[in-house]
């Protein structure tokens, strides 16, 4: 077992671990903040996976503004603080089997699927930035200008939700 | 690297998430569920761009699009949290149930607190 392999799976426990906090803690602010820990391993796991410019910008979209727009999110509905014993619904039992169900469908799906495929992490070929920024403005335009116009939409959308007063 | 390790670990994420979405009360906790699952799926594509190294490099790349989706997503469903929260004083998902289809449930809150508050009455802003 290589040194990626070992790093590889020591942040996949993280993730999960962390992951596992996040649905589980009774204090909705640790909750964002495990949140942060998940969402950082990944990007670690992104790293190891070659994908240098994915991780960098998992780690300034999610951890930096997704991660802050919850916490504030969470101030302005004036979520307490302290630790609340109401956070989960009363049937817990029937989402814990649909969720360990999921992971066993899934999981033995693609264990089954790819147990003898091995990824080639030595000969990757490393998406840094220059290469992923040649991809997306050579080859994915199109794309990338309709999601610009998804962006401006969410954009008017959410302005107009939370605009206050004369409507 | 095994090819399943990342997909395995991208299958747990998605089930946590789903246990996520599924079991919580708040609307932001709900949506933090929802965060994980779409990072399980960035998982399989970046797991998968490695594994295949096409040209198109269209793992990596359509990762991408997920994450700016995802924060388009999550910015619009705060802007409905604040909205839900400034007319119902909660963010409760088990609470909002004025449009399900069963009038004689005494859970379901009446039909009035659709209505806005006043303004006097707005809970986003400090008080001293």
């Amino acid at each position: 077992m290589s040194v990626v392999e070992v790093i590889f799976l020591l942040l996949s426990l993280v993730a999960v671990g962390s992951a596992l906090l996040v649905v589980t803690t009774r204090n909705m602010v640790h909750a964002a903040l495990w949140l942060v820990v998940t969402l950082g391993s990944i990007a670690g796991c992104f790293l190891v996976l070659a994908a240098e410019f994915v991780a960098w910008v998992q780690i300034l979209i999610y951890v930096g503004a997704v991660v802050v727009l919850l916490l504030f999110a969470l101030m302005l509905t004036k979520a307490p603080t302290g630790v609340q014993s109401d956070l989960n619904v009363r049937q817990v039992l029937p989402a814990a089997v649909v969720g360990a169900l999921v992971a066993a469908l899934l999981g033995t799906t693609v264990v089954a699927g790819f147990s003898g495929v091995r990824i080639d992490l030595d000969n990757a070929v490393v998406g840094s930035a220059e290469l992923t920024g040649a991809t997306i403005f050579q080859k994915w335009v199109l794309p990338f200008e309709v999601l610009s116009v998804l962006l401006l939409a969410a954009l008017v959308g959410a302005i107009v939700l939370s605009r206050r007063g004369d409507r | 690297m095994p090819l399943w390790w990342p997909l395995l670990l991208a299958s747990l994420l998605f089930a946590i998430g789903v246990y996520g979405v599924l079991v919580r009360r708040n609307a932001v906790l709900v949506l933090m569920g929802v965060e994980l699952m779409l990072n399980a799926v960035n998982i399989n594509m970046v797991a998968f761009d490695a594994h295949f190294r096409d040209v198109l490099h269209s793992g990596q790349t359509f990762a991408l699009f997920i994450i700016v989706i995802a924060a388009a997503e999550v910015g619009l469903a705060l802007a409905i949290v604040l909205m839900v929260f400034r007319t119902h004083g909660h963010i409760d998902v088990d609470r909002l149930r004025a449009l399900a289809d069963r009038d004689d449930d005494p859970a379901v809150e009446p039909v009035e607190a659709f209505e806005p508050v006043e303004e006097s009455d707005s809970s986003v802003e400090v008080r001293p």
